[in-house]
C-alpha cells in the first residue's frame, strides 16, 4: 500500500473526512476508527485496538480489505449507482448491500446481492473480501450477454477489466483488434460476423475479433452499456426490487398510429398468439435478455423466459413491428386447400420452415440431398408441386367463394 | 448540478445509416465538454425512448429530438414513451414551428427534463442548409449565380412539416445570399420532381430537409429530379438535368454542424453550454483554401442497404 492509500484511510478513520453519521471506514468487514487509545482496526478474523500510526500502516499493508475499501470506497464511491453495482457483479461482490451502513451485518460470505433468489445471477453468487481479492490476482471471469468480462487486481490495489466475446474466452489475444474508447463498442455491434446490420442489440449476433483490454471500472461500465444499451440500469433496478415491467397488455395498449392496431390482436380469446410471439422472438436463441414481462400482471405467458443475466422489461419495439404484421396475418380467416403429399414431403416442408426459423439455412451443405432443407431438395419440390403462378399443388390462393 | 443531453431519434429496423448522424452529434456535442453526459435514444434501436432517461445519471436532462418539424413524434410518441405524464402539447405554446422547451419531472427516474422542440424548427437550422451548400460544393462561398432548393416531405402526415420548409427557405432567401431559393416538396406542389423549372440560374443545390439519408433521400429524390434512373447505379455531384446542374446535397441532418442546432436547443432550454456553439461551428466550417471538408461522401448517391430508410420505415 502506498502512502496515498495509507492517508485516505487515516483520514476516514478520522471524522475529518467522512460527512457522516458514523465517522470512521466501516465496509465490506473491515472497520477502522481513531479514538483517544489510538486506532482501532477490525476484520472478520483479526481485532486490535490501541493501535498507533505505525502499528496501523503495519495492519493495513498488504490487508485484503484495506484494498478492498480503498478501491470501492475511496476510488469508485458512486454509492447506489447502477455501475458500481456492475463492478461489484465484475468480482462476485454483494451487489446491493454494500454500502457502508449495512456493513454491521456482512460475514464475508453473505450474499446478499442476489436478493431475489433466482438463479438469475447464479455465475456472480459473492464471495469473501479475501477470496475475492486471491481470485482477482488470477482473474475473475463473469458473463453478460456474450460479453466475457474478467476483473483484475492492479498493482496500485484497484482494478482493471479487460472485456471480449465469450466465444474468444481461449483466443490469442494477438488475434484480437485491441479498443480502448467504450463507443467503440457501437461500431462493433452495428452487424453481425456475415456484416448484417444487427437492429437489436441483444441478439446473439454479436460478431468477434475484438477486445477492450485495459478499461477502469467507468470504462467498464461505458463499454458494457453500449454494446447492450440500458441493461445495467435494469439490472439493477431489478436487483434493488425496483424493476418496473410492462407487459403485453401495458404496451400494446399504449401503442398510436400503424401500432396502435396491435391492441385488436387481443381479442379476450386467450393469449396464444403472445405465446407465440415470445417464442418467436424472445427465446434465448433470439435474444439474450431475460424476458420477464407477461400477458398481464395477472396472467403468465407459458413460454420460457430464458437464462439471461439481465432482465427484459417490455415488449420491445421489434417485437412492436412485428406484432403489428401479425396483427394483420392473423386477421385472416383459414381456408381449406387440398393439394397431395408424400409424406417425405410433408417432412420436408416442416424441415425447411424449422431450418428458416433457426438460422440454419447457410448451415446445410450445398450437396448434402439427405437434408430435407438443401437448396436442391427445395428446388426439386418446387418444380414438381408448383404451377407457373407459384401455387403449391396448383392450387391457388384466393379460392372462390364456396 | 450535473446536467446531461439526450438526443433522441427514430431509428430504424432495417438501415444502419438512420442513425448514424444521430451517434455523430451526439460525439461531436460530448467532445465539447459542454455536459457532464450525452446519450442516444431511440424509437426503433436501443436504448429505447422508454429507457434512455434511465441511462444517464443526472439531475437536469435536456431533450432534444433529431426531427424536422413538430407533429406526432415529437407531440405524441416522444413525452409518452419518456414518461413525461404531464405533457401537455399547449406547454409550448407554438404556432406549428415555435415550440422550444417545456419542463417536466420524469415520473420514471425524478429526473428534470426539459423537453426541447426539434431541431429542424429552430431558427439555426436555416445556418445549416447554408453549411450544406457549402460543403456540398466544397466552396465557403458558395452563393452568387446559384439557387437553393430547400426540399420537404409534404403535408401528407401534418403541415407543420412544410411550414418547418417554407420557413426555412424564406430564411435562406432572406440572407440575400443566393440568386434563388425555392421550398420543394415529394407529394405537393411544388414538386421536387420538376426542379429545373424552377430554377433561372444554372447551378442549384438541392438540400432535403431530413434528418438521416434513408429511402427518401437515398433513392427517391435522386430518382425524381432525374439524377439517375437507379439510384443503385448512382449519379455525379454535380450532375446536369435539362442543362442544369444539380448539386445533390443528401440529408441536411447529416451535416456536422447540425450539433450546433441541438446545442442551441439546450442551450435555449438553460443549459450552460459555455462556448461549445462557437466551437461546433469553427469545428465543422468547410476549409476556405485547399477544400477538403467532410462531403466527400455527398458525391456518392449509393444506397446500399436497400428501400429502407428512416422516413418509410416507422
Amino acid at each position: 500500500m502506498d502512502d496515498r492509500q495509507f492517508d485516505a484511510l487515516v483520514a476516514a478513520a478520522s471524522d475529518a473526512a467522512v460527512p457522516d453519521d458514523r465517522p470512521g471506514v466501516d465496509f465490506d468487514g473491515l472497520r477502522v476508527d481513531q479514538t483517544d487509545d489510538g486506532f482501532s482496526f477490525e476484520t472478520p478474523e483479526t481485532t486490535a485496538t490501541g493501535l498507533s500510526r505505525g502499528e496501523l500502516r503495519d495492519r493495513a499493508d498488504d490487508s485484503p480489505y484495506v484494498r478492498n475499501w480503498f478501491f470501492w470506497e475511496w476510488t469508485v464511491r458512486s454509492h447506489d449507482s447502477p455501475r458500481r453495482a456492475f463492478c461489484r457483479r465484475a468480482e462476485g461482490a454483494p451487489v446491493v448491500a454494500d454500502a457502508s451502513d449495512d456493513a454491521d451485518g456482512f460475514d464475508g460470505d453473505a450474499d446478499e446481492g442476489d436478493t431475489d433468489g433466482s438463479d438469475a445471477d447464479s455465475d456472480t453468487e459473492s464471495h469473501s473480501v479475501p477470496e475475492r481479492d486471491a481470485a482477482l490476482r488470477e482473474g475473475m471471469v463473469t458473463e453478460w450477454g456474450q460479453l466475457r468480462i474478467e476483473a483484475r487486481l492492479a498493482a496500485d490495489g484497484t482494478r482493471r477489466y479487460e472485456v471480449r466475446h465469450v466465444d474468444e474466452a481461449d483466443a490469442d489475444p494477438q488475434t484480437l483488434t485491441a479498443h480502448d474508447d467504450p463507443l467503440d463498442a457501437r461500431e462493433i455491434a452495428e452487424r453481425d460476423a456475415r456484416d448484417r446490420y444487427r437492429p437489436l442489440k441483444t441478439a446473439p449476433t454479436l460478431a468477434g475479433g475484438w477486445r477492450f483490454p485495459d478499461l477502469d471500472w467507468q470504462g467498464l461500465a461505458r463499454t458494457v452499456e453500449t454494446f447492450y444499451p440500458a441493461t445495467v440500469a435494469n439490472w439493477y433496478r431489478e436487483q434493488t426490487g425496483e424493476l418496473d415491467v410492462d407487459h403485453w397488455r401495458d404496451t400494446v395498449g399504449r401503442q398510436s398510429g400503424i401500432y396502435g392496431v396491435v391492441k385488436t390482436w387481443d381479442r379476450g380469446e386467450g393469449y396464444d398468439h403472445v405465446n407465440w410471439v415470445a417464442e418467436a422472438c424472445c427465446d434465448d436463441s433470439q435474444c439474450v435478455k431475460r424476458r420477464e414481462w407477461q400477458y398481464d400482471d395477472e396472467t403468465d405467458l407459458d413460454v420460457d423466459g430464458g437464462d439471461g443475466a439481465f432482465p427484459c422489461r417490455e415488449p420491445c419495439s421489434v417485437v412492436v413491428a412485428a406484432a403489428r404484421k401479425w396483427t394483420r396475418l392473423e386477421s385472416e380467416v383459414p381456408e381449406t386447400y387440398e393439394f397431395e403429399l408424400t409424406p417425405s414431403e410433408k417432412q420436408q416442408l416442416e424441415a425447411t420452415l424449422d431450418a428458416v426459423a433457426d438460422g440454419r439455412v447457410d448451415e446445410i451443405r450445398e450437396a448434402d440431398v439427405k437434408d430435407d432443407a438443401n437448396r436442391y431438395r427445395a428446388r426439386f419440390l418446387r418444380a414438381k408441386l408448383f404451377d407457373d403462378d407459384g401455387n403449391l399443388g396448383g392450387v391457388p390462393t384466393d379460392q372462390p367463394e364456396g | 448540478m450535473s446536467q446531461a443531453l439526450v438526443l433522441v431519434a427514430h431509428g430504424s429496423h432495417l438501415n444502419p445509416d438512420s442513425s448514424t448522424p444521430t451517434y455523430e452529434h451526439a460525439d461531436t456535442i460530448r467532445d465539447t465538454g459542454a455536459f457532464d453526459e450525452v446519450a442516444t435514444g431511440f424509437w426503433k434501436e436501443e436504448p429505447s425512448l422508454r429507457e434512455v432517461l434511465r441511462t444517464v445519471e443526472s439531475d437536469e436532462v435536456y431533450v432534444v429530438p433529431l426531427f424536422i418539424s413538430e407533429g406526432y413524434f415529437t407531440e405524441q410518441v416522444i413525452p409518452r414513451e419518456l414518461r413525461l405524464d404531464e405533457w401537455d402539447v399547449a406547454d409550448w405554446d407554438s404556432d406549428g414551428i415555435s415550440a422550444d422547451v417545456a419542463t417536466y419531472t420524469a415520473e420514471d427516474t425524478g429526473q428534470t427534463v426539459h423537453y426541447c422542440g426539434p431541431v429542424g424548427t429552430h431558427r439555426t437550422m436555416t445556418d445549416v442548409i447554408v453549411r450544406r451548400a457549402e460543403t456540398v460544393t466544397d466552396d465557403p462561398a458558395v452563393g452568387e449565380g446559384f439557387g437553393v432548393a430547400v426540399v420537404g416531405h409534404g403535408t401528407e402526415r401534418n403541415e407543420n412539416s412544410a411550414k418547418a420548409i417554407q420557413y426555412h427557405a424564406d430564411r435562406v432567401r432572406d440572407t440575400g445570399r443566393f440568386s434563388e431559393v425555392r421550398d420543394l416538396y415529394m407529394d405537393e406542389d411544388p414538386e421536387v420532381d420538376d426542379v429545373t423549372d424552377f430554377f433561372e440560374v444554372t447551378d442549384v443545390v438541392v438540400v432535403p430537409l431530413f434528418v438521416a439519408d434513408g429511402y427518401h433521400t437515398k433513392e427517391d429524390i435522386p430518382e425524381d429530379m432525374g439524377l439517375t434512373d437507379d439510384y443503385r447505379t448512382g449519379y455525379e455531384v454535380p450532375e446536369t438535368v435539362d442543362g442544369h446542374q444539380i448539386w445533390y446535397a443528401g440529408a441536411v441532418g447529416t451535416e456536422p454542424l447540425l450539433a450546433d442546432v441541438a446545442l442551441e436547443r439546450a442551450a435555449d432550454a438553460g443549459a450552460d453550454v459555455g462556448s461549445a456553439v462557437a466551437d461546433v461551428r469553427e469545428a465543422t466550417q468547410v476549409a476556405a483554401a485547399d477544400g477538403g471538408g467532410d462531403h466527400a461522401s455527398a458525391g456518392e448517391g449509393r444506397a446500399d442497404d436497400g428501400r429502407a430508410g428512416t422516413e418509410a420505415d416507422d
